[in-house]
């Protein structure tokens, strides 16, 4: 085992250990086949949760997206997001003659899977801000990759914005069934379809039958 | 029973761990297969149940016993563990704000691993007051400085609330096993003491569950627990302590002490479950266990919770009795 397979281990140890990092697969169960997930954005720590949640044979093919100005900046973040994370590196400034999902778009031609928070950036709490179109692209592009939807749970409160240390609080990852672009969709009607999909997986919002429902209290009516 | 008192009381410990897991291997080949039976849905309800029940008392016991063989220290991270693993549990279903980031972090890695070791170095003195009087002070002071006036009051008294359940009163369980009784053999003797309280305290819970579901008395807080009932409670806590007295003779009690003390644990036991309940429904969670609705709902905490609120009761019930004094 290479140093970065121990330290990918370590990494999902320690995830599962402050997060719980439980992945729920409601939609799709976790197969091998090429797939885009896409997923709300709230904290640094989603990918590593993702990351976490997938089974250990599915980790070495799905990639994330970083940030190549920001990831490759110093030796230790570069290593991580190359060896450990085998991120897709794309530039955050525009050029002219290139287009942004070039390198994506590469990863898909070589079978990988992807996990992008189509968001942009981090929203600060609640639910997600409106889809960028490069989901759309994408799935216009690859119709055989399946869509993922996916919503993580709780992760806010173990990382708020400025700390550096997190806090044990459990996590969950709920996959959702895949989506596909139907025929001559409208671009902002996929993306807020997308956007649909993903908040509909927030726990609390379906609630699920259990042995023992709750019984209806008095003070509900009031 | 002659030739048994001149056994090491490691061998007796031995040979108690061997009837406990010679019991539960039969009482699982049973289920194993009354299973093969076909039945009506109820039936297969309680069944599942009895199986959920079933793999919770393995798991606890396979527990203890890593906690006797590993001795103190092992003891002690072992439950320090079960310690964190409940308090992750209990915050996530608690409506904290990022103020209290701080003193989270402080009861996690800070007062959790200090409040151990001073099982494991045995200062009982000090491990009885350190989150009573010196952590009540610390969290609230934190979160101040955080300068969040939101729900202050809730919040907090969420925190010390739940580092009160799952740090404070799981830590006795270890510190049983690590207390010294008077006479020869004496430090041995706490593994006893642990297998009687989980004893105890496990069948107050299932006889008051089962006496709950056959004499359907009115509830006493309907909203809260539907079966839990004044008769079935008293069930629950009277044969915890006609138990304890069965078991007298592996603890330093006399038989009067033993069933004034599984009673104790018993009813402390049942009473700590119920209070949990509230916290669940409290929290909206319909299910404790992997398909529970809200995130946050392992299963963990609820059954560690009897053991949470018997062990510090029954804990200081012995010392104060016996007047022991940390060895």
């Amino acid at each position: 085992m290479s140093r970065a397979d121990a330290f990918g281990l370590l990494l999902a140890f320690i995830a599962r250990l402050i997060t719980g990092a439980q992945g729920h697969w409601k939609g799709c169960p976790p197969t091998a086949e090429q797939r885009i997930y896409f997923a709300n954005h709230q904290s640094h720590l989603d990918w590593v949760l993702i990351w976490a949640a997938l089974p250990r044979d599915l980790r070495a093919g799905t990639r994330p997206i970083a940030a190549k100005d920001y990831w490759t900046s110093g030796r230790f973040k570069h290593w991580i997001t190359r060896e450990v994370f085998n991120a897709v590196y794309v530039a955050r400034q525009r050029t002219d003659d290139q287009d942004p999902l070039e390198p994506l778009v590469e990863a898909l031609q070589h079978g990988d899977s992807l996990v992008i928070f189509p968001e942009g950036t981090r929203s600060a709490q609640g639910l997600p801000m409106p889809f960028k179109s490069g989901l759309y692209h994408l799935a216009r592009q690859f119709p055989q990759v399946q869509l993922i939807p996916a919503w993580i749970d709780n992760v806010q409160r173990v990382m708020p914005k400025g700390e550096v240390v997190p806090v044990p609080i459990l996590c969950t990852v709920t996959f959702g069934a895949p989506l596909t672009l139907a025929d001559g969709e409208d671009k902002a009607a996929f993306l807020a379809r997308a956007r649909d999909a993903v908040v509909a997986l927030r726990p609390g919002t379906a609630p699920e039958r259990g042995p023992r429902p709750l019984p209806a209290t008095p003070e509900d009516g009031r | 029973m002659g030739a048994l008192r001149l056994w090491t009381v490691d061998q007796q410990v031995a040979l108690l761990f061997v009837v406990l897991f010679g019991v539960l291997g039969l009482v699982s080949g049973g289920a194993a297969l009354v299973a093969l039976r076909e039945g009506d849905a109820g039936a297969l309800a309680r069944r599942q149940q009895f199986t959920r029940d079933l793999r919770a008392v393995w798991l606890s016991a396979v527990l203890f016993w890593a906690a006797w063989v590993s001795g103190p220290v092992g003891a002690t991270l072992l439950f320090g563990a079960v310690s964190f693993l409940a308090l992750r549990e209990m915050v996530t279903l608690m409506k904290t704000r990022r103020g209290d980031h701080r003193s989270l972090l402080l009861a996690f890695f800070a007062v959790l691993p200090l409040q151990y070791a001073m099982v494991a170095t045995r200062s009982f003195d000090l491990f009885s007051v350190f989150i009573p009087v010196y952590v009540f002070l610390a969290i609230p002071v934190l979160s101040a400085l955080a300068g969040d006036p939101t729900r202050f009051l809730e919040r907090n008294a969420g925190i010390q609330w739940g580092v009160m359940v799952c740090v404070y009163g799981l830590s006795h369980a270890p510190a049983l096993l690590l207390l010294v009784f008077p006479g020869p053999g004496g430090s041995g003797r706490g593994a006893f003491l642990l297998f009687f309280l989980v004893m105890v305290a496990a069948t107050a819970q299932i006889t008051q569950e089962l006496a709950s579901r056959r004499l359907r008395r009115r509830p006493l807080a309907r909203l809260i627990d539907r079966d839990f009932s004044l008769p079935a409670w008293a069930l629950g806590t009277a044969s915890a302590a006609l138990l304890g007295v069965a078991l007298s003779w592996i603890t330093p009690f006399k038989p009067g002490q033993a069933l004034a003390m599984a009673a104790i644990a018993g009813g402390a036991g049942t009473l700590g479950d119920f209070v949990l309940q509230a916290l669940k429904k409290d929290a909206g969670v319909r299910w404790w266990g992997n398909t529970s609705s809200v995130t946050g709902a392992v299963g963990l905490l609820d059954r560690v919770a009897p053991l949470c609120f018997a062990a510090p009761v029954f804990f200081h019930s012995v010392r104060w009795y016996f007047a022991l004094k940390a060895a």
